[in-house]
């Protein structure tokens, strides 16, 4: 039996050394792509043993290293972590199946410089997810951010430069300017950076410096797309679909929202939060960029364009329910990663079938195109409809854990705010939907020969949007799950 | 032998200075420099060593080792002085300067002409020589004597630099002039120092000056010497000499002029302001401190930005310089132990990551003769390890987690809260934006844009001149993983200055 | 003391911003290095001007003499001035060399040179 501290390095070991193997099969096409899905498939293999072999609220620790005294890599477990890491390695073997089909029906070049830094990033990916301390959840924060921009700004063309120098910029701008400068300040009040059941800053800092250090973390944490720093997720929509659909979906973005949510937990507590009343900020910021982001999706048809501006609305989820710093709210909070995760995946995915098997990215000349894309555009309703929180697909409990949070906080704005929002995620994702299947098209076909998509992107979209209907049923245990993060 | 550790340290390179030019034509004059700077390096590495010992077993931060030239009677003889910080220093000079002289072979072999070489290599010992006195010197005349003859070496080690681009001889006499005006401000304060306290002994002087806090003359004195060293280590405003000078001189010279003898000049502005006028007097007596933060906040933001607008590489990296001496001078005037420690770990990871730029560059020029950023097109994929050299250490100046530079930001920003200077962590890691803005350029051109047509058909650069800019550089990425070992020798060195107590 | 006791510091300020002018306001390069010479030659006056004792002679050992100069400053300077006619060693083969490169020593038309 091996120990669980132990297999922890392994989920960051397993993708590195995939990277290292990708790297070296760049001539052998399929070899390469085969090394890719046994590299996600292992690391699924090894989440999901963590999942069920360690105990929920326990912590074991490892060690990786210790870069100054008092500054170390560590790694532990726990609930949140594990739901983080669960999806995101489930959602990569799905992803890299999804590649194949889309690089492949695309022609794209580079393809293996994209499959290394594809593993590169889950690696960065479980590393946040098990990060021990801040100093840990930093770095591989920093490195994600560096390993992601080849992935950007993939196509090597001035949009794509110009699109990696915004992500960069707003990534780097608040990470250094923000975040770094939120980390040193914790690590001098508290005297550690290590995530406590509880958090660590109670008793050692004023209400003043809660509230500081609070809103230094969400505008540092860039990646959770705040507004006003969340332009860098539009203009990263140049990369390759399955690109956005990993890292506007599951990683970059997940580890951005994880990340705060973490250290709302275990760096200031909720208790403290709520005792000092900064976490209703929290939640208010959360919600102006829930409505705003809304709204400017409405204005898009370009229909990556209406899913990123999806994104960052339903990100602000997950801030407004730390901000709301109870367990229905932080629960609720967490459970969204996963529900919005397997719900946003799919249509991302959706989005690029499209793209590869007819040539559309625009919402306008989409009509029609669910009476030859059947499969594709049904994915795309059940998707939608679980990230408008509707019955029975996994997004209505996360949403009605949320909603419960915000009713039990006394804040019924913010219960109005999360019903509107949801009328709002009707207002643009369904007519997608319905136009699709039932729409008149408004120019006559040009004589392009539309047809399903490949089945290596037909399979990881049924499986997602089964996924987005399992979530529903299996909710209870999850919330139980999650539950434990609070101690 | 052990005893005269101190004086070894400068009186090998010097007597292999007078050696040097006399061996003749070929690869003889390389070897001696070789042969020079590897033993200073393993005799500074016994040296700190010994000093840690001593520290280690009488439990006092600020023990040194004396030496007494010429067995003459302190405090009327000239005292050579080692102490936890001396000994960091001395042990950093060598070091770079021992890769960097590897480099040196194939790099001078086709930068200089083959009559000059051995001159060069003559010259270059001198620079050594003089800034490991100036290092390891307790005597502030001494001091000055030293550090003009590394002076002297520097201007004609730039001026060498006229077989690439005659830009290097106006760069040359330009650093003269003002090299010049600042060493004899430095003589000017010594001298008012010497009117008011009779001597001229560091730990002398720290004595005596004890009681003279309301001297005009004092006062004076230090205006003059802070000035003058300010010109040294091209502090803003007086950095105007330094773009020119490092970026027209041969690779290698810019690589130890903005990897170590700025960092020199730093050293003798900390020894002046914490051994011998003491902080009492250096910071909270005299307005210094606002003064000097003023002068490195400036150089932090205006050389970045300054960087940002270069169009040559060399420059680009000079500018950069002018920043980083910002930062290390930022660290000192806070005056705590995390703000020392912070200084001087940036002086031992600036000086890696510097230096192993300069190397990176030197590469490029060899291959290319120019480092012009518009030559630099598309290199990423004709020369991979250096270009993957220039992105390691450009990191490294951003401060990205896991490399040097970050460790030094860290223990910066963490003094700067801890002084209740928010701004100054704010001016510190706007640095660090503009950083990633003149770097990501450069990064941006050698792999985003494709090769011109016209250009030249470039190989990879020889393993000579990459590996040891790769050991500079790989030192700095190692010292970004575990610092433990750096940290805990600028820590002493902190300490030492510090005080007992 | 009063004022014009002080002359010997008077004459040392004079020449010192005399040389300090001509190396920034010149622009013929020998002219600049005359300048520097005059600013270092200034600074190495104080110095010994410093060691003068009252009554004493100069610093070599004499029967007669009851005091003495201070030699330390003589000492030192001797060595600074030995460092400053290296600088002017230095600064003349640049400027040699930068004959050779530009034809020409003057800082204006070295500009217009670099400009082009």
């Amino acid at each position: 039996m091996i120990r669980v501290g132990t297999m922890i390095p392994l989920t960051l070991l397993i993708p590195l050394l995939g990277a290292g193997v990708i790297s070296l099969l760049g001539r052998w096409p399929d070899l390469r792509e085969t090394a890719s899905l046994v590299t996600a498939a292992s690391l699924v293999g090894v989440v999901l043993s963590l999942l069920l072999v360690a105990a929920p609220a326990g912590s074991t620790h490892f060690t990786l290293l210790e870069v100054l005294p008092g500054l170390r890599l560590a790694l532990h477990l726990e609930p949140l972590g594990l739901a983080f890491a669960s999806v995101a390695s489930t959602l990569w073997v799905l992803t890299s199946l999804y590649s194949i089909g889309y690089m492949r029906g695309h022609g794209e070049e580079h393809q293996t410089r994209f499959y290394a830094c594809f593993a590169l990033t889950i690696a960065a990916a479980m590393g946040i997810a098990f990060a021990g301390n801040v100093f840990t959840l930093f770095v591989f924060y920093e490195i994600m951010t560096l390993v992601t921009y080849p992935l950007v700004t993939h196509r090597g063309d001035r949009e794509a430069v110009g699109a990696g120098r915004l992500y960069l910029g707003y990534l780097f701008g608040t990470s250094v300017g923000f975040f770094l400068f939120a980390m040193v300040w914790t690590w001098l009040v508290a005297g550690t950076l290590d995530f406590e059941p509880g958090g660590i800053l109670a008793g050692k800092a004023s209400p003043g410096i809660v509230g500081c250090l609070l809103f230094l973390y969400a505008f540092g944490i860039g990646k959770a797309a705040l507004m006003p720093f969340h332009r860098w997720l539009p203009a990263a929509m140049v990369a390759p679909t399955p690109v956005s659909a990993l890292l506007h979906a599951v990683a970059v973005v997940k580890a951005g929202v994880f990340s705060v949510l973490k250290i709302v937990v275990y760096i200031f507590g909720i208790d403290l939060l709520r005792d000092t009343g900064w976490n209703v900020w929290l939640a208010y910021l959360a919600a102006v960029t829930i409505v705003v982001a809304s709204l400017i999706a409405f204005t898009k048809d370009n229909l990556k364009a209406r899913l990123a501006y999806s994104t960052i609305s339903q990100l602000a989820y997950i801030v407004l329910g730390a901000g709301l710093s109870n367990a229905g709210g932080v629960v609720g909070a967490a459970m969204h990663i996963v529900t919005h995760a397997f719900g946003k995946i799919t249509l991302f995915f959706c989005a690029g079938a499209i793209a590869v098997a007819a040539h559309k990215t625009n919402i306008s000349e989409m009509d029609r195109i669910g009476r030859t894309m059947p499969v594709t555009m049904g994915a795309f309703l059940i998707g939608s409809l679980s990230i408008i929180g509707l019955p029975p697909l996994g997004g209505v409990w996360s949403k009605w854990y949320l909603i419960a949070g915000a009713a039990g906080a006394g804040e019924f704005p913010l219960v109005a705010v999360l019903l509107l929002s949801s009328l709002l995620n009707i207002g643009y994702l369904l007519p997608v939907a319905v136009r699709a299947f039932f729409g008149v098209p408004s120019q006559s076909p040009r004589q392009v020969k539309i047809k399903e998509a490949p089945l290596c992107c037909l399979i990881p979209i049924c499986i997602t949007s089964a996924g987005c209907l399992a979530l529903f049923f299996f909710a209870n245990q999850l919330y139980a799950y999650l539950i434990n993060m609070l101690g | 032998m052990e005893d005269h550790l101190p004086v070894l340290l400068v009186v090998v390179p010097l007597f292999s200075a007078l050696i040097a030019p006399l061996v003749g034509r070929g690869d003889k004059p390389w070897y001696v420099a070789m042969a020079a700077t590897w033993s200073v390096f393993l005799l500074s590495a016994v040296l700190c060593a010994r000093i840690y010992g001593i520290i280690g077993a009488s439990g006092d931060p600020s023990a040194f080792i004396s030496y007494a030239m010429g067995n003459w009677a302190l405090p009327w003889g000239i005292e050579y002085r080692v102490d936890a910080f001396n000994a960091l220093l001395l042990l950093i000079i060598a070091a770079v300067s021992a890769v960097v002289t590897v480099y040196a072979r194939l790099s001078i072999a086709h930068e200089i002409p083959a009559d000059r070489v051995n001159f060069f290599y003559g010259l270059w010992l001198l620079f050594f020589a003089g800034l490991l006195g100036v290092t390891v010197s307790g005597d502030v005349f001494n001091v000055y004597v030293l550090l003009e003859v590394s002076s002297l070496a520097g201007y004609s080690l730039v001026a060498m630099g006229k077989y690439l681009d005659r830009r290097a001889l106006w760069a040359s006499i330009n650093y003269l002039f003002l090299g010049s005006i600042g060493a004899s401000f430095f003589l000017l304060g010594i001298g008012y120092l010497y009117s008011a306290t009779g001597t001229l002994n560091m730990a002398d002087l720290s004595e005596r000056l004890r009681s003279l806090h309301d001297s005009r003359t004092v006062v004076t004195a230090f205006v003059f010497l802070l000035v003058g060293l300010g010109i040294k280590m091209a502090l803003f405003p007086f950095h105007i000499w330094l773009p020119g000078a490092h970026g027209y001189a041969p690779p290698i010279v810019s690589a130890l002029l903005s990897g170590v003898a700025i960092k020199v000049g730093a050293y003798v502005m900390v020894r002046l302001l914490f051994s011998v006028l003491g902080i009492e007097f250096g910071f909270e007596t005299l307005p210094t401190r606002p003064i000097l933060l003023a002068f490195s906040s400036l150089a932090i933001l205006g050389g970045s930005y300054l960087a940002i607008r270069q169009s040559s590489l060399k420059r680009l990296l000079a500018y950069s310089s002018v920043a980083q001496i910002g930062y290390i001078t930022l660290g000192f005037t806070l005056a705590n132990e995390d703000g020392l420690t912070g200084s001087f770990i940036h002086i031992f990871n600036h000086a890696l990551m510097k230096s192993g730029l300069f190397l990176i560059a030197g590469i490029v020029v060899y291959r290319l003769g120019t480092s012009e950023l518009a030559a630099l097109r598309g290199l990423g994929r004709r020369m991979p390890f250096t270009m993957a050299g220039f992105t390691a250490g450009g990191l490294g100046l951003i401060g990205t987690p896991l490399t040097a530079g970050f460790v030094s930001k860290w223990y910066l920003v963490a003094a700067a809260i801890e002084r209740g200077q928010s701004f100054l962590a704010a001016v510190i890691l706007l640095g660090s934006l503009l950083a990633v803005v003149y770097v990501w350029r450069v990064v941006e051109l050698i792999y985003f844009e494709p090769r011109p047509e016209s250009s030249t058909q470039v190989r990879e650069g020889p393993w000579s001149l990459v590996v040891p800019a790769w050991v500079l550089i790989g030192a700095s990425l190692y010292f970004g993983v575990d610092a433990s070992l750096s940290s805990s020798m600028a820590r002493q060195a902190a300490r030492a200055l510090l005080g007992p107590g | 003391m009063r004022v014009w006791e002080l002359y010997n510091y008077w004459i040392f300020i004079l020449l010192m911003m005399i040389g300090f002018y001509t190396i920034i306001a010149k622009p013929n390069l020998v002219k600049k290095v005359i300048g520097l010479s005059l600013f270092q030659t200034a600074i190495f006056m104080f110095f010994i001007s410093l060691g003068k004792v009252e009554d004493g002679t100069v610093p070599v050992a004499v029967s007669f003499a009851t005091a003495y100069s201070n030699p330390l400053p003589h000492a030192l300077i001797l060595t600074a001035i030995v460092v400053s006619v290296s600088t002017l060693a230095v600064a003349l083969a640049i400027i040699v060399n930068i004959k050779d490169a530009y034809g020409t020593i003057e800082e204006e038309e070295i500009h217009k040179a670099q400009e082009d």
